[in-house]
């Protein structure tokens, strides 16, 4: 790892990593027979387009900044937390919950309390895996992933149950006026000018760009983080140092679990205002290639989410649009999961080889 | 409840065990040789879509299960390159190979057939028949045994057997050959089976290999056998179930026979939940039910008893220290 230059590690490789998934992407576009620029251009121009298209876009890349930085801190302790996508429909709940029940005087007040119920519950669902793993020894991505159908089971029961509003729609009542986020269009509308009309973009994007910056404070500015970090370079190290494992899991997996929780108040409260069935529609699964594609710090899912608030935005109008079906979005988190994740080395080593071979000369 | 609906949901416990055990026998060469595979459902999701397809398109379910096969093959191709030989982290890997099938599936369906994201409904030589046992007919009138075997025993289709018989054979082959030996060494302690003199990566390539012919027959039956054609995620958390099934077998052959025949029951009661109803005399919900293997092994193998896999699961090998 030494033989390359920082800069190698943390760009150039990510870059050439998602050259190749996006070579790959454009072979399987080709291969059903349509034309992957004109798409490229298609999904810039309905992405990038507008600031409606943008709207959508930061819209998404809200949803995976919160599920991507639960899978980075996590990755931190050196732990995979797979379960983002129960956690975020288990956060939705509190949500529900918390919007439903509490008559909020004002949005501001309620958004605290929405977050807090999101952030709640997403720990709550983390917290059995996390202790399985640290007491029990049970694998937490087998838990997580297990507990990803566990919630999902959990959500129709309570929505064909305790919280279905009447009607045939396994759904919650709307939320009341008072707990509706104010979205982007309510805060660029300059009298005759309105901007970002009709997205669903709303002021969640701050509170993600916050938990940005409170992720990179927490993991490298304070002894928490410190210890975390400790933990996922070498356990026994971390132990021998004084570093209790049980809690370094259990207090990591909680904040992961919280901020996935998070995404509720941007996709339940802000979009829906409702919670509906499979609210969370795989952003937890995706905060996994925006954590590894952001090298697991927080401005590099930052960046990452972005690009993936692009990819579903831009692949909802070629599904619009075209004969391509909106699951090739999926087949492109799945080579840049496959391209970042695990065939890591095939990039790295070659690349490494070569920058020792430059020394050398 | 009478023998003739207790014979039924047995029978459909069977059906319904079929996929879960072959995807289990899978996961376990490929989890006793060290290698993780979470991308079981990903490579029965590409194995279903590819036989249904090529089954449709020939009119020759055998060659549909030689493509799902394939298919199947190619994914454990892309696991064992990831995680063997350039040595990354199995289980991204296999999350990768999930997406990857859930995606490529759909999109290539829609590409050939134009239907949504499906295939043609198979029928006729296209799909796998269920097949009468000797004697099926005749002894049916027999009290009792009649009935068990003309209903339970007989009429299931050529995989349903194939699969009960590879129960015995994984047994034999990991306890009673060589390469069973060194199969079970390779996922303890890679670098004694490497003094040896044991090639640790072939041994790990040949598991993966195995792990993907056997997804790829559990594929094919879900699409060939089980239903007729490939629909949109029709694998419907199968192999996770199929993980977890494993894991309560504690990576044991015989047992994980009973653990998926219990969870096919489990598949079983949610489809005739008129029948759970009658029997115990309240409704369970039926979304609880689909959940709760995933209940049963996170109690009873988290909190209540222990399950630990082969010690060196999950980690590459690295040969100098």
């Amino acid at each position: 790892m030494d033989a390359m230059p920082k800069w190698a590690d943390v760009i150039l490789i990510p870059v050439i990593s998602i050259l190749l998934a996006a070579i790959l992407s454009a072979l399987v576009i080709l291969a059903i027979g349509e034309n992957p620029w004109a798409a490229l251009k298609l999904m810039v121009s309905g992405a990038l387009g507008s600031t409606y298209g943008w709207g959508y876009t930061i819209y998404y890349a809200t949803n995976f900044i919160f599920t991507g930085l639960a899978v980075a801190i996590a990755a931190q302790a050196k732990m995979f937390n797979i379960g983002g996508e129960g956690q975020a429909l288990l956060g939705g709940l509190g949500v529900a919950i918390i919007c439903l029940y509490i008559p909020w005087p004002h949005w501001t007040i309620a958004l605290l309390g929405a977050a807090l119920g999101a952030a709640l519950f997403g720990a709550a669902w983390a917290a059995i895996p996390a202790f399985l793993q640290a007491k029990r020894g049970s694998h937490i991505v087998i838990t997580t992933i297990m507990f990803n159908f566990i919630a999902a089971a959990l959500l129709n029961y309570f929505l064909i149950g305790a919280l279905k509003a009447p009607g045939m729609e396994p759904a919650t009542a709307k939320f009341p006026e008072p707990t509706h986020l104010p979205s982007f269009q309510d805060m660029f509308n300059f009298g005759e000018t309105t901007f970002f009309r009709g997205a669903p973009a709303n002021v969640t994007f701050f509170v993600a760009i916050a938990a940005c910056v409170f992720v990179w404070a927490l993991v490298w500015r304070t002894r928490l983080g410190y210890e975390i970090r400790s933990f996922g370079e070498s356990e026994t190290a971390a132990k021998y140092a004084g570093i209790n494992p049980t809690k370094i899991i259990m207090v990591t997996m909680l904040i992961s679990g919280a901020l996935a929780g998070m995404m509720a108040i941007n996709n339940v409260q802000g979009e829906a205002e409702r919670l509906v069935l499979n609210a969370a529609e795989g952003a937890g699964f995706i905060g996994i290639a925006v954590a590894l594609m952001g090298r697991n710090h927080p401005f590099g899912v930052l960046l990452a989410a972005l690009l993936f608030g692009f990819l579903y935005q831009g692949g909802a109008e070629l599904a619009l649009w075209t004969s391509i079906p909106r699951e090739l979005i999926i087949v492109i988190q799945a080579l840049v999961i496959l391209f970042t994740g695990a065939l890591d080395n095939m990039v790295r080593m070659p690349l490494a080889r070569l920058f020792l071979s430059l020394r050398r000369a | 409840m009478d023998l003739a609906t207790l014979l039924q949901m047995l029978d459909a416990t069977l059906r319904l065990a079929t996929p879960l055990l072959l995807a289990c026998l899978a996961g376990l060469y490929s989890e006793r040789a060290g290698i993780f595979d979470i991308g079981l459902e990903g490579k029965m999701l590409a194995a279903a879509f590819l036989s249904a397809a090529i089954a449709s398109v020939t009119g020759n379910v055998w060659l549909g299960l030689v493509a799902g096969i394939g298919a199947s093959m190619a994914l454990s191709l892309i696991h064992g390159l990831a995680s063997i030989t350039f040595r990354g982290n199995q289980l991204i890997s296999g999350v990768a190979i999930n997406f990857l099938a859930a995606g490529l599936t759909v999109v290539v369906a829609q590409s050939w057939f134009s239907q949504g994201g499906r295939t043609p409904q198979l029928s006729g030589d296209a799909r796998f028949e269920p097949i009468t046992l000797p004697f099926a007919e005749q002894l049916r009138e027999v009290p009792f045994l009649g009935p068990i075997y003309y209903e339970l025993i007989s009429g299931h289709t050529i995989l349903v057997y194939l699969a009960l018989l590879l129960v015995p054979v994984t047994w034999w082959v990991l306890y009673r050959t060589r390469f069973g030996l060194r199969l079970r060494a390779v996922g303890e302690n890679p670098a004694a089976v490497d003094t040896a003199g044991v090639s640790v990566v072939g041994l790990r390539f040949a598991a993966v290999a195995i792990c993907g012919v056997l997804c790829g027959i559990a594929g094919a039956y879900l699409a060939t056998a089980l239903q007729a054609g490939f629909t949109k995620d029709m694998s419907a958390g199968r192999g996770y179930i199929a993980l977890a099934a494993l894991i309560f077998a504690k990576w044991r052959p015989w047992y994980a026979l009973s653990s998926c025949i219990l969870f096919g029951f489990l598949q079983a009661m949610a489809l005739r939940s008129d029948v759970v109803e009658e029997v115990i005399g309240f409704a369970l919900n039926g979304q609880l039910l689909d959940v709760l293997p995933f209940i049963l092994v996170v109690v009873l193998t988290g909190f209540v008893g222990k399950a630990t896999g082969p010690k060196a699961g999950g980690q590459a090998y690295v040969k100098e220290r």
